[in-house]
């Protein structure tokens, strides 16, 4: 299959210091591949120059095809590319209904609109009602954001970007800062993300990385040193080096 | 289930917004006609709070609902003043409605060219370009005297009356029906506005922009755009002052204006329609009675209603009392 998000040869250093060196991979629809790494591993710059908020010394970044290097992180969105937050970042005053409805009419080149209530327009909330519905949010979704849990916080992240019906889709730890009680929740919304969508999951916690990725990379200093299964990570011994004293010595150890 | 919940929710939502439309409409008049029987004799007053409450409605634009920080905002009011002047001083065309466009079109331009040099920073840099900006339209109508009649003020404006009935009588009248009529359909116009998808977008902004870019969203074209509206507005407001005062002065494009402007808006609540009018009329209302009682402390006494009202009710005085039925309505659910 073509894939649908491609990365090759990206660089970036800051000083002297390469902190994405060399980066390539390839995405195609329904991947789901999860992005590991060590603290200070280039993680969150390499999703900075994937996204456009940051721009590479050299390389490119081409999506469904189309070279978007050039192109700001707007015009990526538009594009199909759709990232969530490590932290959420929701509007505090605003509904779930709201938001959701805001990406659904940002999608659709109607958020300019200066009359009509969005409540009021049916095609968009059929949308919201299926797609809260769907991560079961239905009940939430005209109370503010700030009376409701976080869990339900991280799982209205996750309705925001796919009401923007990405093609691909990064997760920046999706369930960092969550209550074990509902982590559940959020990993039954990873499952059942639409089957066509790339996703490029950055996550630290292990156990949720081996249930939902078919496809592990890892990254230390700015580099890909593993690109394979995630039966194959721990055994892999650069990726034992570059993890000295964590994870995969830890659970030999124990 | 879930869908027939939410319909229900829909509808319930729906009701409590056309309600407040209603209350709105209905207190904006109830209030009008107060003043109209309580004032009689200084409709003057009340025309004059209508213009500043125009002002302060374009203030609240992109500042309460948009978070971009402003001391310069009479740049719009002013343009929107003088426009309406020059064409009625210097052009003789006198028709109040096409004076009117002139000022709401003088406004948009106004809004523009400030949009476009203010929201290039943010935070306390913004704030001192709203300054600088405040002060060169200033000195642009001071210098450009043969057109303003720079610090002597722009008279010689003479309306006709309107659709060539209604005169502009020395009593104020006309001035003062032909402003709430205009205070009411702008009220209208903002309503829908500020709930449309537009105005969420606004709203989203204010709290996040790089959440908005990352929804496709261009925050910056969006501002720009409420902006312009708000130059309008403010437009309105200019037009409106120029032909009931008949005279333009200096003062109209002025830091003072826009810093009392801003006052008001803290005072009433930002971001909220409601909030700009209450403050607005409070402030005047206070203004007016104060310097008539003590005609030697009274802006002491401005000061310590703004110390208290900050210190007290940080979200304005409408705010305030909203959140305060709010939590009453919630306790009695």
């Amino acid at each position: 299959m073509n894939p649908v998000f491609e990365v090759s040869n990206l660089r970036k250093a800051f000083g002297g210091l390469a902190v994405t060196n060399d980066v390539s991979l390839a995405m195609a629809p329904g991947d789901r591949v999860a992005l590991i790494g060590p603290n200070g591993a280039g993680k969150t710059t390499f999703v900075n120059l994937v996204t456009g908020n940051l721009s590479p010394d050299s390389g490119e970044v081409r999506l469904g095809g189309e070279a978007v290097t050039k192109i700001d992180a707007v015009g990526r969105v538009k594009r199909g590319l759709v990232r969530s937050f490590q932290v959420t970042r929701l509007f505090q005053d605003m509904t779930p209904a709201e938001h959701v409805g805001l990406a659904v009419l940002q999608r659709d080149g109607k958020a300019k609109r200066a009359f009509g209530n969005f409540l009021a327009m049916s095609d968009v909330m059929t949308e919201v009602d299926e797609l809260l519905g769907k991560l079961g949010l239905a009940s939430l979704m005209h109370r503010r954001v700030s009376e409701i849990a976080y869990g339900q916080q991280r799982l209205l992240e996750i309705a925001v970007a796919l009401a923007l019906k990405p093609k691909v889709l990064l997760l920046d730890e999706p369930a960092a800062g969550v209550p074990q009680s509902d982590t559940g929740r959020i990993e039954q919304a990873l499952a059942d993300l639409p089957g066509d969508l790339a996703v490029l999951m950055i996550e630290h916690d292990m156990d949720l990385v081996f249930r939902f990725a078919k496809r592990v990379i890892v990254l230390a200093a700015g580099a890909i040193i593993f690109d394979g299964l995630p039966a194959d990570v721990t055994r892999d011994a650069r990726v034992r080096e570059a993890y000295l004293g964590s994870y995969a010595n830890a659970s030999h150890i124990a | 289930m879930a869908l027939v919940m939410n319909s229900e929710n829909e509808r319930l939502q729906h009701q409590r917004r056309f309600s407040g439309d209603l209350i709105g409409i209905t207190a904006i008049v109830a209030i009008g006609a107060i003043g109209y029987f309580v004032f009689p004799d200084n409709l003057a007053l009340l025309t004059r709070m209508i213009t500043i409450a125009l002002l302060v409605l374009s203030l609240d634009l992109v500042t309460g609902y948009c978070g971009v920080a402003t001391l310069g905002h009479a740049a719009l009011f002013g343009s929107g003043a003088y426009a309406a002047g020059i064409l009625s001083a210097h052009y003789g065309i006198n028709d109040p409605l096409l004076m009117m466009l002139a000022g709401i079109a003088a406004g948009a331009i106004a809004g523009l060219l400030s949009g476009a040099i203010i929201l290039r920073a943010h935070g306390l840099p913004q704030l001192v370009l709203s300054i600088a900006l405040i002060h060169l339209f200033h000195e642009f109508a001071n210098k450009a005297s043969s057109w303003t009649g720079g610090s002597d003020g722009l008279s010689g404006i003479a309306p006709d009356p309107i659709f060539g009935l209604f005169e502009f009588d020395l009593y104020g009248q006309t001035a003062f029906f032909f402003g709430m009529t205009l205070l009411l359909v702008v009220f209208v116009l903002l309503r829908f506005l500020v709930r449309s998808p537009f105005g969420m977008l606004c709203r989203g902004i204010r709290q996040d922009p790089l959440r908005i870019r990352a929804m496709g969203g261009s925050p910056m074209a969006a501002l720009i755009r409420m902006y312009v509206i708000s130059g309008a507005v403010a437009g309105v407001g200019g037009a409106l002052n120029a032909i009931s005062t008949q005279v333009v002065g200096l003062d109209s494009l002025s830091f003072t204006q826009s810093a009392e402007a801003l006052v008001m808006l803290v005072l009433g609540g930002t971001g909220s329609l409601f909030g700009a009018l209450s403050g607005t009329v409070i402030f005047m209302l206070f203004e007016d009675y104060v310097s008539a009682a003590n005609p030697f402390h009274w802006l002491t006494m401005v000061g310590a209603l703004l110390i208290a009202v900050v210190l007290f009710a940080p979200k304005g005085l409408f705010g305030t009392a909203a959140a305060f039925v709010r939590r009453r309505k919630e306790a009695r659910a």
